[in-house]
């Protein structure tokens, strides 16, 4: 049942993303350029709907449907990681005009090409599992 | 107007909180954080393509993250196959101008043929964007602990300040290609 419900909730994410626009390499490049509101908006909304929402269920004691207390971890701090990390995703993301939901979606929009961006994608990781423990973290 | 609501861009305030509510979402249903770049590794994982020790963990436990990307793709199948929609994005026009500008004369579908099809895959352009791309979007975000689901959005969320220097990561990194890149891989095509 679990599995029919991560389904579900990625259907409904892709189609989200696809009617959004936020898997459009032309927008990524906009939002770049500071030409519109569109992307920044969304994002800040998400967050703002994000953080009310997990205040909210924390306030209350929320429960999960398997009956755990809903308090998600918040992610370590690896200042270096972080940082490094996140600048090369940044030039990825530029790159590609999408991050890794937008890579599936594309796919199922019909641009089969951005397999090769998964697979390229996936390489990436492996190449990261190789030299994590050289990299500054 | 009800027809350019259906085929039309949703507007930022109806998708970002559309967006946003996968947090809680999949918070109660599953009680699992928002993310999606951890699905990468698992895929690695999974096919075991490396013998890393970063690699040796039960994977399968983490299935649900597989199969909600796999609805990703499903989603956007249905909406490509269901829903009408514009055959332009609705992109500003002066960031058609500067595309135009840069050597971008195709504008229609989500990305520009010119650089995403299989017919240019082995211009130096494509392969910069798709396969250098695509390296960077895994090595990034495995480096950086997310990406813009997992930081941007559901770290944020959290006011994690680990998230708040990916996040300022992503745009450095974003910036410098789309402004001082980004001409010069065009002007390949």
């Amino acid at each position: 049942m679990k599995h029919i419900y991560a389904l579900l909730l990625g259907v409904l994410f892709g189609g989200i993303l696809v009617k959004a626009e936020v898997v459009s390499w032309f927008r990524i490049q906009e939002m770049f350029w500071f030409q519109s509101f569109h992307m920044y908006g969304i994002i800040g909304s998400a967050i703002a709907v994000g953080a009310l929402s997990i205040w909210l269920m924390k306030r209350f004691g929320a429960k999960s449907l398997s009956g755990e207390f809903i308090n998600p971890s918040p992610k370590p701090l690896h200042k270096k990681a972080n940082l490094f990390g996140g600048i090369i995703f940044g030039l990825g993301w530029a790159l590609t005009g999408a991050c890794p939901g937008p890579l599936f979606a594309l796919v199922g929009s019909g641009y089969g090409i951005m397999l090769v961006a998964i697979l390229s994608a996936m390489l990436g990781v492996v190449a990261y599992g190789h030299l994590k423990d050289k990299l500054p973290h | 107007m009800s027809s350019q609501l259906i085929s039309g861009p949703w507007p930022w305030y109806i998708a970002g909180p559309a967006i946003g509510l996968m947090v809680p979402l999949l918070l109660f249903v599953l009680n699992k954080s928002f993310g999606v770049s951890s699905s990468l590794k698992h895929l690695c994982a999974m096919c075991a393509i490396s013998n890393a020790r970063f690699f040796k963990y039960d994977w399968k436990k983490e299935t649900w993250n597989l199969i909600f990307v796999f609805g990703i793709f499903l989603g956007a199948v249905l909406v490509a196959e269901y829903v009408p929609s514009d055959s332009l994005v609705g992109i500003s026009d002066a960031t058609a101008e500067k595309l135009s500008g840069m050597g971008i004369t195709d504008f229609t579908g989500l990305m520009p043929e010119q650089l995403f099809s299989f017919s240019h895959v082995l211009s130096p352009a494509t392969l910069i964007c798709i396969v250098l791309g695509g390296f960077f979007v895994g090595f990034g975000t495995r480096y950086a602990g997310g990406c813009t689901s997992g930081h941007a959005i559901m770290g944020l969320s959290q006011f994690s300040l680990g998230s708040l220097v990916a996040v300022i990561g992503f745009f450095i990194g974003g910036l410098f290609v789309s402004w001082i890149v980004l001409p010069s891989i065009l002007s390949l095509i």
